[in-house]
């Protein structure tokens, strides 16, 4: 085991401010190859914003993010990463394409400009399609598909492009709770079977946590990060003094009381 | 009017115009639609329609402007136009639709003032805002056929991205497309369609026709594709119908076609009406 593989995800010492508000302080974080890591964490602990980071929607202010072993500005690879943001929950359902047109919308980058779709590339969108069992809707308009069907369009979207990694960011709001299950199972599917990377962003830790490999508790740092066997042995009073900031940051929301709330 | 369409020049000129405009009209109507900035095809006419004024008043204020198309200047005005709405939509970063009426007044504030230091205008002026049969040179024709190949050859060749960046801005920057890029030559691609339509239809009506065949099409549209399809058909039967009746009755072409786009629409909604409300076996 001397030569490991190098970490998909490799983040260190990452800070983050909007304005005057620390978003992140201090952030370290690696992820393997194979891991399944959810990353749990109040609302405003500055999940999403490590998210975006990673994924370049916002640009890094302090500290280093490395992917697969390439420093941010160097990597080139988009393709490698899949994105299934929150926003798929509430886009614009009115637009007039099809689930086919959407989870092809997926091979953009990998096909590269001026190209089109070969039969090869179709068949794969189709492949992508039937990995998330929507085979029968694929020409239907995305928009006349229920909350969980159209999320799944968004992982074959995020899949279609064949990704090492694949991201998640609260995946399940606005599917519906039976549908939650089979949801997860599905990404559980991706991570052993093809052996994606899944990194997932979500408030939901109870349903997930018999499916992941790791868990990283965050708020604005990160409390806790390590297998999840070691996190469901975490003291009922350490994750509810982790909560309990929540609620105190959230009903205190000038940034200066902040700093009491993360000394707890 | 078959017979009179092979005899004059200026019938030719305006028919084979509108069969152009009919296409790259709607073509770039979709993505405006769907990317819900309607309205800035209508503030992109009004600064055009202060290009065509300057451009008129320089014709009668300076000899060496004579016989300079109107359009060039209505096209560098657009253009221009669509950089500063560009620039305002990043300055207001959450009002993006103020760039809007800031780019609208100030494009009709322009053409005031142009067309007042001219002691007004002639019935140019007037095709202008109504569009003409009549206007359409040779010259007009051409500059809009190079228009129209530069434009769809963009569209093929980007079509993947724009339809990224229309779905999904996020997604299409998270994979590392190119976003503010493609976005710059879509809106130079708008303005360049603005100007090159106004002849026809006019400037107080060319957003019509990038958006009433588009919003008939996504009523009964199956995927994007056929969206872009449907509102390049729709977009066509107005044009044609309009010059048609415009021509015999004496109208103003600009008003006729946008009638006939909006009697599309409304037999869209109607079918659609018709169809949901029939019981639906499933």
């Amino acid at each position: 085991m001397e030569t490991r593989q190098e970490p998909v995800i490799k983040i260190e010492d990452v800070s983050f401010r909007y304005e005057k508000n620390n978003v992140l302080e201090q952030v370290n974080l690696t992820v393997n190859e194979g891991d399944f890591l959810a990353i749990v964490g109040p609302n405003g602990s500055g999940k999403s914003t490590l998210l975006k980071l990673i994924l370049n929607l916002l640009k890094l202010q302090n500290g280093k993010i490395t992917l697969f072993g390439e420093e941010m500005n160097q990597f080139k690879d988009r393709q490698k990463i899949g994105f299934v943001s929150q926003k798929a929950n509430s886009f614009n359902t009115g637009f007039p394409a099809t689930v086919f047109e959407v989870v092809a919308s997926g091979l953009t980058k990998k096909l590269g400009l001026f190209k089109w779709m070969k039969k090869e590339d179709k068949r794969h969108v189709i492949d992508a399609i039937d990995a998330v069992g929507l085979r029968e809707y694929e020409m239907s308009n995305v928009g006349e598909l229920s909350g969980g069907q159209q999320q799944r369009v968004f992982i074959a979207r995020a899949l279609v492009s064949e990704p090492k990694l694949l991201i998640l960011d609260e995946p399940t709001v606005g599917v519906d709770a039976q549908h939650v299950q089979s949801f997860y199972h599905m990404l559980e599917d991706l991570n052993k079977n093809r052996g994606i990377t899944l990194l997932l962003v979500t408030h939901d830790i109870g349903t997930i946590s018999d499916r992941v490999t790791h868990v990283a508790c965050m708020n604005k740092t990160l409390h806790f990060h390590g297998k999840t066997e070691e996190f469901e042995r975490l003291d009922k009073a350490e994750m509810s003094t982790f909560y309990g900031h929540d609620v105190h940051i959230l009903s205190h929301d000038h940034h200066h009381h902040h700093h009491e709330g993360v000394r707890g | 009017m078959i017979a009179a369409i092979f005899e004059y020049e200026f019938l030719q000129n305006a028919f084979l115009t509108g069969m152009i405009i009919g296409v790259i009209a709607p073509l770039l109507g979709v993505y405006i639609v769907v990317r819900r900035l309607s309205l800035i095809a209508d503030a992109l006419s009004h600064v055009t329609l202060a290009g065509i004024a300057a451009s008129l008043l320089l014709e009668k204020k300076l000899t060496g402007f004579i016989g300079v198309n109107p359009v060039y200047m209505g096209m560098a005005f657009s253009v221009t136009g669509s950089i500063f709405i560009e620039k305002l939509r990043s300055v207001y970063k959450h009002y993006q639709e103020l760039a809007i009426p800031i780019i609208l007044s100030g494009g009709t504030g322009l053409s005031v003032i142009f067309i007042s230091l001219a002691d007004g205008f002639n019935s140019d002026l007037f095709g202008y805002l109504f569009g003409s049969v009549s206007a359409v040179s040779r010259e007009d024709l051409w500059l809009i056929i190079i228009i129209s190949v530069i434009i769809i050859a963009i569209i093929v060749s980007l079509y993947k991205e724009l339809f990224l960046l229309s779905f999904d801005e996020e997604h299409a920057q998270a994979s590392g497309i190119p976003v503010k890029i493609v976005h710059f030559i879509f809106i130079v691609m708008v303005a360049l369609v603005i100007a090159s339509s106004m002849r026809i239809v006019g400037i107080l009506l060319v957003s019509a026709l990038m958006t009433l065949p588009v919003a008939a099409s996504m009523r009964i549209a199956k995927g994007f594709k056929q969206t872009i399809l449907l509102s390049v058909i729709f977009g066509e039967v107005s044009v044609l119908g309009g010059l048609f009746l415009a021509f015999y009755l004496d109208l103003a072409p600009g008003g006729t076609i946008v009638i006939i786009a909006v009697l599309i629409l409304l037999v869209t909604i109607l079918l659609k009406k018709v169809k949901t409300s029939r019981p639906a076996k499933v």
